[in-house]
């Protein structure tokens, strides 16, 4: 995936689209706010999710966060090497660390979400 | 608005996450939680602990005043001696856990929990009686934890505790010494909230943060850095530390909550006392169990504990033990949860996880290394 050319949502999942389905994760700034993520579970492939659906549990040392779908569709792929391995979404967010893939009903849902700079400038905002 | 201590820049500026805890502006991690974790476990770590309260009791009757307000046994301590106790309330109930620092039969110290500090002062002076002052030094005093096995080393080879080097060797766990420094006392003791080898540094506010860099600056070849509260409390969890707000709190009986080891009903009368005596005739209505998760999952304080599919009790503490890795919970249960219970779970949020009752402590301390 390409952060650049991902969507971004206010909740720091990102989404990044090839032929209709969309990969999710998290962003760099989300790993950094969990800390040690050390448990991760995830739906089972072909649950049918809604935008904003709670698709997944992130368990860090120290707190609880939960995954919601940034789009409606069927889910396709879940990233089993994160549930062994949950260090993985620290290393690498962006890249191995992704979460869920999703075949999407309707691709007009990602216009709603942040660019790759509005996301920026929301985290500059978040800061303040 | 949340106050800082004299540590506070520090911590910024070496890239501490604050957060606002009981009031405090802390660094809740630095590296990372497991990391920091792992540096204390194998090397060394210092802790910014100056939230913490300091209640100092002085006068005639100090020790008596100290006996009637907690429930351990301050009359046999030594000059020079802690111990570890709780504050109750009329009804048997926590209102703190804390340590008392005896100076002399004259001048004791209570060290509190920062969210308690103002709570147990109000509570002491209204209570107070005989020739006894109550005096809150929360403010003016700083304090300064480093626990871990090169705890030892580090503060013996330090330009600050040099000059006391003979006494410091000596010092055994859970005793104090005082020394003098550019004209302020110095309060070192042989204690920690971690479960490793360890010391706390209390002085003067103005001198913390400078006293900090040195030592800090003097064990980096040790591996010293800054822990964050994170790791605080994972380091605390693993050894079965109880901790305010969580095993304790003013729900909760010392009984219940496994401490009863401080609680001497022979000693004389104490606030709560009476009830204490009843509780123990008719056994405590709960108690603290140690739980690991049997399968994936993070159990988290609030939890409901279930045995056979009845609600017996909630998770007090829970977390991933960096050190053990896996699962664990300290859990208060309904005293009819059986010794050797099996077929108990743990519902988070909604998935009920099946859990096993471990022995506690879940790690054993090496605090007497």
């Amino acid at each position: 995936m390409v952060p650049e050319e991902s969507k971004f949502t206010k909740d720091h999942e990102w989404v990044f689209v090839e032929d209709e389905i969309a990969t999710i994760g998290i962003s760099d700034y989300a790993t950094g706010e969990l800390g040690d993520i050390v448990y991760v579970e995830l739906p089972e492939v072909d649950t049918e999710v809604q935008q904003l659906d709670p698709i997944g549990t992130i368990e860090a040392v120290k707190t609880v966060a939960e995954l919601f779908s940034p789009v409606s569709g069927t889910i396709v792929e879940i990233n089993d090497a994160i549930m062994e391995d949950p260090e993985t979404v620290n290393s690498s967010p962006f890249g191995d660390g992704w979460f869920i893939k999703i075949r999407m009903d309707d691709p007009g849902e990602l216009d709603a979400l942040f660019s790759y700079t509005e996301y920026q400038e929301f985290l500059g905002e978040q800061a303040e | 608005m949340a106050q800082k201590t004299p540590i506070y820049d520090s911590h910024v500026e070496l890239g501490g996450r604050i957060v606002d805890f009981a009031g405090f502006m802390m660094p809740v991690s630095f590296e990372g939680i497991v990391a920091e974790h792992e540096r204390v476990r194998q090397k060394v770590g210092f802790f910014d602990v100056s939230h913490m309260g300091e209640i100092e009791i002085t006068g005639s009757e100090a020790v008596q005043f100290a006996d009637r307000a907690v429930s351990n046994n301050v009359g046999k301590l030594q000059p020079g001696q802690i111990c570890y106790t709780v504050c109750c309330n009329e009804q048997g109930k926590i209102l703190d856990d804390l340590l008392v620092y005896k100076f002399s039969d004259e001048r004791i110290l209570f060290v509190v929990n920062a969210v308690n500090a103002d709570k147990i002062f109000n509570h002491l002076t209204e209570i107070r009686e005989g020739d006894v002052e109550v005096t809150n030094l929360s403010e003016s005093t700083g304090q300064i934890a480093i626990q871990g096995p090169a705890s030892r080393e580090l503060i013996l080879n330090s330009d600050f505790c040099g000059p006391v080097c003979d006494r410091l060797k000596e010092l055994e766990y859970y005793r104090f010494i005082t020394f003098e420094y550019q004209g302020e006392e110095i309060l070192l003791s042989r204690t920690g909230y971690t479960g490793e080898l360890g010391y706390e540094i209390y002085l003067p506010s103005g001198m913390t943060l400078d006293i900090w860099k040195r030592l800090l600056e003097d064990g980096a070849g040790l591996g010293a850095a800054p822990i964050g509260l994170g790791a605080r409390d994972t380091l605390r969890f693993e050894p079965c530390y109880c901790l305010y707000g969580h095993e304790l709190s003013e729900e909760t009986s010392p009984l219940e909550a496994g401490l009863s080891w401080v609680v001497k009903l022979k000693k004389g009368d104490f606030v709560g006392r009476d009830v204490l005596v009843r509780e123990k005739e008719e056994k405590p209505a709960r108690k603290l169990i140690g739980l690991e998760l049997k399968e994936r999952g993070i159990p988290r304080q609030g939890c409901a504990v279930l045995h056979e599919g009845e609600e017996v009790g909630t998770v007090t503490s829970g977390t991933f033990s960096p050190t053990l890795g896996k699962p664990l919970a300290m859990a208060l249960v309904k005293r009819s949860v059986p010794k050797d219970a099996t077929g108990l779970a743990i519902d988070i949020r909604g998935r009920v996880v099946p859990a096993e009752k471990v022995k506690m402590p879940f790690y054993e301390s090496h605090v007497n290394d």
